[in-house]
């Protein structure tokens, strides 16, 4: 059986010439995109997708703290508490609603969720020696939810920090203060750790899922049918259904990226060409992914369920960009080699947030190569040339 | 043109009979019927015949190359058109052409000639998508997409079931034209008047060829006396008719009962035996359909063994 399968792989009939063979990729390929353009279904799955990720992810999906409502006690009434308060209210990260007189009101206004936090500047607070201690100031978070109040401290402390620190810039201070920069992402900006991730995550699921239902739907139609009695070599059919997947894929990440860009406000450090070619890297494993699993789908649907469900969890999990990969138990850590995307994903952040070159990608991009070809040599291994039964 | 020597198929690891082990061949030029209940192996044998399916055991040979060894030379020239309507709906009629010609290394314009017939019709509709098309229409452009490059022989699964009458007429008066200019037919169908248009035809049932042969050796070869009955009420009669002794075989054929009676007597004997039954009945002597035929040949002995 392996020899007639090479055979009919490889072996060109001599009648038939390159230039013939040429033509007839052209035509098939050209066939698939008329299908792609002509199904509005398809159509919204390529492109709607990943616009709504990036805006779901970009904005509504975020661990940033963005405006959040604030009240404050100011008891001091001095002209520098008046200062702190507008300060506060200046940053993005906060408003101040409210201003209350006591404590109690600071409870209704928590337990009806209206505030995040309260900033209590107490009587005592002088504007003389004692205000550059911030620490006379109160912060009373709603802890509820413990990371957002702890990000919602460290940022009122960092106001504070600064601000102390731009009024006493002429008086000297021995106080030895961190400095701390956040490298690469300085704004700790959410959809800079999330756009790499849903560039994964859309071109992951985009490719395999449109690769095996295109295929399977040829199944399904009896199509298939049709072009295995004729003298269109399955490599063709293989090569013809890939190929236009994949230069969709390739536009659908420069949208993506163009979306990042002038919606999200992200710039690209490194090479953009880089980039691309890692993701052409990643977009062939997952056709060959998808490739894979037509050859095993019965039903165009079946193809949809197991490209939805048995990649989008993993993707999801495993990549490294919802949850940290170091954090895992260790069985996790090592299934999340397989995981295409997790490569990628180190890939595409280290090239895109961090500027790094080629050198410090090649190992990953050394394992997504082996992972494409690995997958396609099985899932054309596993083509089948007749009908299954 | 087509050699087949004792093919077996089997499906669910051999639960599922589909082919006994049958054996026919098809000449130049001929056109051979492939007539048969559903689940009678049609199918499986075009799927065999087209490479498409591997015999469990057997012999199959196409112009001459073999269907497992040579399978890549019997796909470059033979046209094959499945039973369900396999082409592109969301192409149009022209888009569906053109691709299938390059794709079989040709061109419309090369064979133009073979198609020319068929596809005026298809004309004033090329501009339309394949899934738009009416059930006729469809199986013409399925027909053209599968004469495109020549073939030396060409499959037909059923092509025209679900098609109107007059489509149907004009499909078999194409088949007709093809075979002249040379084309070997393998054609399956389920209608009975086509069936008679065939150079030959075989019988298949339960995965046996029952009787192959030219359409009058087969209306020759029915040695009883057939009567149609005319009445009323067909479904009482038809189940009188069932448990009477004397029937050898009585089924619905249109409006009429076509009942074979066991013994040889005078019409006006059998007109009483019918008359005891439904006195509004009326009973013609009449000569063989090929359904006749074919229900005669179920029920020789040899027929059921299996």
């Amino acid at each position: 059986m392996w020899i007639v399968w090479k055979r009919y792989f490889i072996y060109w009939p001599e009648k038939q010439n390159v230039a013939s063979n040429v033509k007839q990729l052209f035509i098939f390929i050209q066939k698939e995109f008329k299908h792609v353009f002509r199904d509005r279904k398809t159509l919204l799955m390529l492109f709607g997708m990943p616009t709504t990720q990036i805006i779901l992810f970009g904005f509504a999906l975020t661990n940033e703290i963005k405006n959040s409502e604030v009240a404050v006690l100011d008891a001091a009434k001095t002209e520098l508490s008046q200062s702190i308060i507008q300060t506060i209210d200046a940053s993005t990260y906060f408003d101040v609603r409210y201003h209350i007189q006591n404590t109690k009101q600071a409870e209704t206004l928590f337990q009806k969720g209206k505030i995040k936090a309260v900033v209590v500047i107490p009587v005592e607070f002088k504007e003389a020696a004692f205000a550059q201690q911030p620490n006379d100031i109160q912060l009373i978070t709603d802890a509820s939810d413990p990371n957002v109040s702890t990000t919602i401290r460290n940022y009122l402390t960092t106001i504070l920090n600064s601000f102390f620190a731009e009024k006493n810039k002429q008086a000297a201070s021995m106080q030895i203060v961190p400095e701390v920069r956040m490298l690469y992402n300085p704004e700790l900006k959410g959809a800079f750790n999330f756009v790499p991730g849903v560039i994964s995550l859309v071109l992951m699921l985009v490719c395999t899922m449109m690769s095996s239902v295109s295929i399977v739907r040829e199944k399904e139609m009896g199509t298939m049918e049709i072009l295995l009695v004729s003298p269109f070599k399955p490599l063709y059919i293989i090569i013809s259904k890939l190929a236009p997947y994949f230069l969709i894929s390739i536009f659908n990440l420069v949208f993506i990226l163009v979306l990042s860009v002038t919606l999200l406000g992200l710039s690209i450090k490194g090479s953009v060409l880089l980039l691309v070619l890692a993701s052409a890297l990643f977009i062939i494993t997952s056709l060959a992914i998808g490739l894979l699993i037509s050859t095993t789908a019965k039903s165009q649907q079946n193809a949809m369920m197991i490209s939805l469900l048995g990649m989008m969890l993993p993707t999801m999990l495993l990549t490294g960009f919802m949850f940290p990969i170091e954090n895992m138990p260790l069985g996790l850590q090592m299934l999340s080699n397989i995981v295409p995307s997790r490569w990628f994903f180190i890939i595409i952040k280290n090239v895109m947030l961090k500027g790094l070159g080629f050198m410090h990608v090649w190992k990953e991009m050394g394992i997504l190569t082996l992972m494409a070809f690995l997958l396609l040599v099985v899932s054309i291994r596993k083509f089948k040339i007749r009908l299954q039964e | 043109m087509i050699e087949v020597n004792n093919i077996v198929k089997t499906y669910n690891k051999g639960k599922v009979k589909a082919l006994n082990g049958i054996s026919f061949s098809v000449g130049k030029g001929e056109v051979l019927g492939l007539i048969g209940p559903d689940g009678a192996g049609k199918t499986s044998l075009f799927r065999i015949l087209t490479t498409l399916l591997l015999p469990d055991s057997g012999e199959a040979q196409v112009n001459n190359f073999h269907v497992v060894t040579n399978f890549n030379d019997i796909r470059t020239c033979v046209g094959y058109m499945p039973g369900r309507f396999s082409l592109y709906l969301d192409l149009t009629v022209e888009e569906n052409l053109h691709f299938f010609a390059t794709v079989f290394n040709t061109t419309i314009e090369e064979n133009y000639h073979l198609i020319k017939d068929i596809y005026e019709q298809l004309q004033p509709f090329k501009e339309r998508k394949a899934g738009k098309l009416s059930g006729g229409m469809k199986q013409k452009l399925a027909l053209c997409c599968a004469l495109i490059h020549k073939p030396a022989v060409l499959f037909l699964d059923e092509p025209t079931t679900g098609v109107d009458v007059v489509s149907r007429k004009e499909f078999w008066q194409m088949l007709g034209r093809l075979k002249e200019q040379g084309l070997t037919i393998l054609v399956s169908t389920p209608y009975m008047d086509e069936a008679l248009l065939c150079d030959r035809i075989a019988f298949m049932h339960k995965g046996d060829i029952l009787s192959i042969n030219t359409p009058k050796e087969i209306l020759a070869s029915f040695h009883r006396e057939l009567f149609a009955i005319k009445t009323t009420k067909t479904f009482q009669l038809l189940n009188a008719l069932r448990s009477l002794p004397d029937t050898y075989t009585c089924f619905a054929f249109g409006e009429s009962i076509h009942w074979v009676p066991k013994i040889h007597t005078t019409p006006s004997a059998l007109q009483s035996i019918i008359q005891a039954l439904d006195e509004n009945a009326t009973l013609e002597k009449i000569n063989p359909t090929l359904e006749d035929c074919f229900i005669d040949l179920l029920n020789q002995p040899n027929a059921s063994s299996n």
